[in-house]
């Protein structure tokens, strides 16, 4: 503010580099286009991948300006942080003069610069007096403020409305300051985690996304029920899951969530972000003899090796997997299994869920099936945040919104009423200035010339 | 008929418009640009209905939801708010050459919407992410923003084709409204533009966060919005430096609406997921 007094100094070198708006065009524009990198090469991948894409040299160029994760680089938030310190300079460095405009205790002002600006004139037979206070009235309806002032051959009528409305460039960047502090709270208060609880099961922890080490949690949370329902062409219509929130043990809190309907507690956000089907403990089999009919049923769980009877051999269930992929289709819940005759090779067996015949396929004496299991059983996968920063960011929202308006539909506007006694008659003298949209000023400045003059019954002129 | 034949028989009378516009400056027929605001206003009529018998065809078959949730109806409603804001212009400025630059921009986006094989225009059911009230708000703010901006690259093009240089004006362009009013307009359509995405990715990012508690993951969509507002917030700022009038802010303006282009349909053609409402 007191920029006049250091110069010759340094520092004032330094003022004026972060308060030009020169600076301003060439960070936005470098934040534009360096944003495009990141848009270009996925990020935050395996470096392996990036590595085997790019080549050594490329990628050891690529890994030193952290081009992989380059919005969390050193660089960006250098720009960012010039960025913000050129917002807040300029701001400064311009709200002492702002300042004066908007505490200025007189409304009158620098008549020869509204000389300058757009004005009107005509001439009226009334006397000066008469036409003030013809004039008065008229002005006071569009104006909120209006002084007259005696000159010494008639009048000067100020008007000035919506001065405040000079704060609003100050609110739009204010609130880019209020986004950035709200990101900054986020990242060094916040956490972004997740975890899957199965049907019935709790937790008290949850996985972090950036750094994969676990966060734990002041409470836990139990998913009681999970469910998912479908639309007819097969697209997902909700995902649901009852939570619990449990505190020492006891249950204080319940809620179903879905999608963009999460939970909020002590700070903390739970989102239903996926689900997945659980292992089956316990496998319901059954081995068909193609020739006889004759059909045994046995249970298995996954790894343990079993023995069929009629000396078809021995079996076991290897893995399970909740969508299984049989070339190009998905056959969905589906068990994989290794059948060894008495004699002969061991062979694969897939064992789809919902389709009990695939195995016939396999054109064998014997058919393996797996039935399906009554209790089926989900997990639901949760995100867990926390992020003292919203309130911050939100805020910033809602300020840049009704800044960006106030700076772009609204100005501060003055209107001048010169009358001058001339010989018997008067001449009259209208100027308008904005603070903004000059042109839309001159409109209204006709406009209320029009008024005026039909109001003193004198012809324009 | 449904709202596919209504929206089909908008996008001819947008043609139509369009053409008639054209018509006009090109061979200085202001019977034709009359003829054309009519046009425009009757493709207005069949976008509005065409929308709203949409809406209601989605209730009837039981999954009703405002059209605004995928490129089909996206691009059916920028195509409306381009023609309607086009004709707001059009009566306080009392200038039909800007129509010629501008009403094609709206035939485009709705041939597109009916023509890509891309783009099904099928009703289709919102799968859980998009059943917020803020993905109404979003793509409303969002295509109103587009649209200004669209025009605003219309009023840009017009700038540099009548350009600086006085001196062989064409009687063509001088059917075009004044260096200064083109350059006044263009800046009010950018301010109504950048409003409009400032609360565009705003209503985004609250979105995002009631759906996955995250404003702001960086994704090229939402990366693309912001090189988009990075480039309307150097052009306002670049008015205030001397040297930064007229032609070189044309060419940001249209280098602006390249980026909103990009962010819009370029974006499904990068690497990683992403899309949109996924
Ligand atoms: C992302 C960052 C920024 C945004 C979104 C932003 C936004 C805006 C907006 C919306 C306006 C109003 C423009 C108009 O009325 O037409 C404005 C004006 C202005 N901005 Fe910024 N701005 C940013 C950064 C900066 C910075 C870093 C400076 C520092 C020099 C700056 C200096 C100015 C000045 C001098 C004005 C004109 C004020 C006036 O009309 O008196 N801006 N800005």
């Amino acid at each position: 503010m007191k920029k006049n007094e250091v110069s010759g100094n340094p520092l004032n070198g330094i003022w004026k580099f972060f308060a030009s708006v020169k600076l301003t065009v060439s960070l936005l524009l470098t934040l534009a286009s360096t944003s495009i990198i990141g848009t270009v090469i996925p990020q935050n991948e395996n470096p392996a991948a990036y590595f085997q894409e790019y080549g050594e040299s490329l990628y050891k160029l690529f890994d030193f300006l952290n081009i992989f994760d380059m919005y969390h680089s050193w660089w960006f938030q250098f720009l960012i942080v010039f960025l913000t310190i050129n917002i807040i300079v300029c701001s400064i460095d311009r709200l002492s003069s702002t300042w004066k405009i908007l505490f200025a205790k007189d409304i009158s002002f620098d008549i020869s610069k509204l000389r300058k600006s757009y004005k009107e004139e005509f001439s009226g037979n009334q006397t000066p007096e008469e036409l003030k206070t013809l004039f008065l009235p008229v002005v006071s309806k569009s104006f909120k403020y209006t002084k007259v002032e005696e000159t010494e051959n008639g009048f000067k009528i100020f008007a000035e409305k919506s001065r405040w409305t000079r704060l609003g460039v100050y609110a739009v960047h204010f609130s880019v300051v209020l986004l950035l502090a709200g990101g900054l709270i986020g990242s060094f208060f916040g956490f972004d985690g997740s975890v899957n609880i199965p049907e019935g099961e709790t937790v008290k922890s949850v996985i972090l996304r950036n750094t994969g080490r676990e966060q734990p949690l002041d409470f836990e949370i139990r998913c009681d029920d999970f469910s998912v329902s479908f639309y007819e062409s097969g697209a997902p219509k909700e995902y649901l899951s009852k939570l619990t929130i449990l505190e020492n043990g006891q249950p204080v809190y319940k809620k179903d969530i879905i999608v963009n309907d999460p939970i909020r507690y002590k700070g903390i956000n739970i989102f239903q972000a996926s689900y997945g089907n659980l292992k089956p403990k316990e496998i319901s089999l059954s081995f068909t003899n193609r020739e006889t009919g004759m059909v045994y049923r046995q249970k298995a769980a996954v790894g343990e090796e079993i023995n069929i009877p009629e000396a078809f051999g021995k079996f076991v269930i290897k893995e399970y997997s909740g969508s299984y992929d049989f070339g190009g289709h998905n056959l969905g819940e589906t068990f994989v299994g290794i059948l060894t005759p008495l004699k002969g090779d061991p062979v694969e067996v897939i064992l789809p869920v919902h389709f009990p015949s695939f195995d016939k396929m396999r054109k064998d004496g014997l058919i393996i099936s797996v039935e399906e299991d009554e209790e089926h059983r989900y997990y639901t996968g949760l995100q867990v945040t926390r992020d003292p920063g919203v309130p911050v960011v939100y805020a910033g929202f809602i300020v840049m919104i009704l800044g960006c308006f106030i700076s772009f539909f609204m100005s501060h506007k003055r209107l001048c009423i010169e009358i001058v006694k001339k010989g018997k008659k008067s001449r009259v003298m209208v100027a308008g200035i904005a603070s903004k949209n000059q042109l839309g000023m001159e409109v209204r400045t006709q406009r209320i010339v029009k008024i005026l003059s039909e109001k003193a019954g004198i012809l324009k002129g | 008929m449904d709202s596919s034949n209504f929206l089909s028989i908008t996008t001819f009378i947008y043609g139509l418009a369009a053409f008639l516009y054209i018509f006009a400056v090109v061979f200085k027929k202001p019977v034709a640009g009359r003829l054309g605001t009519w046009t425009a206003l009757a493709g207005v009529a069949g976008n509005i209905s065409g929308i709203a018998l949409r809406w209601s065809e989605s209730y009837k078959i039981g999954i009703g939801h405002a059209p605004l949730s995928n490129l089909y109806e996206s691009l059916v409603f920028f195509a409306l708010v381009i023609v309607v804001i086009y004709l707001v212009i059009e009566r306080s400025y009392r200038n039909r050459t800007i129509g010629a630059f501008t009403t094609p921009l709206a035939f485009l986006a709705m041939a597109y919407a009916s023509l890509s094989p891309n783009i099904s225009d099928r009703i289709q059911p919102l799968v859980p992410a998009l059943k917020s009230n803020w993905l109404i708000a979003h793509v409303i703010t969002c295509f109103i923003g587009y649209a200004a901006f669209a025009i605003a690259f219309g009023l840009s093009v017009m700038y540099l084709l009548k350009g600086d240089d006085r001196k062989d004006e064409t009687p063509f362009l001088k059917l075009f409204p004044d260096l200064k009013i083109l350059d006044e307009l263009s800046h009010q359509m950018i301010m109504f533009g950048f409003l409009f995405l400032s609360a565009g990715i705003i209503t985004g990012a609250v979105w995002a966060n009631s759906a996955w508690g995250r404003y702001w993951g960086w994704d090229p969509k939402e990366t693309w919005s912001l090189i988009t507002w990075f480039i309307y917030a150097t052009l306002l700022h670049a008015r205030f430096m001397r040297g930064w009038h007229g032609k070189r802010l044309a060419y940001l303006s249209i280098i602006g609406f390249a980026a909103m282009l990009f962010t819009y349909f370029g974006v499904n053609l990068l690497p990683g997921l992403h899309s949109y409402g996924q």
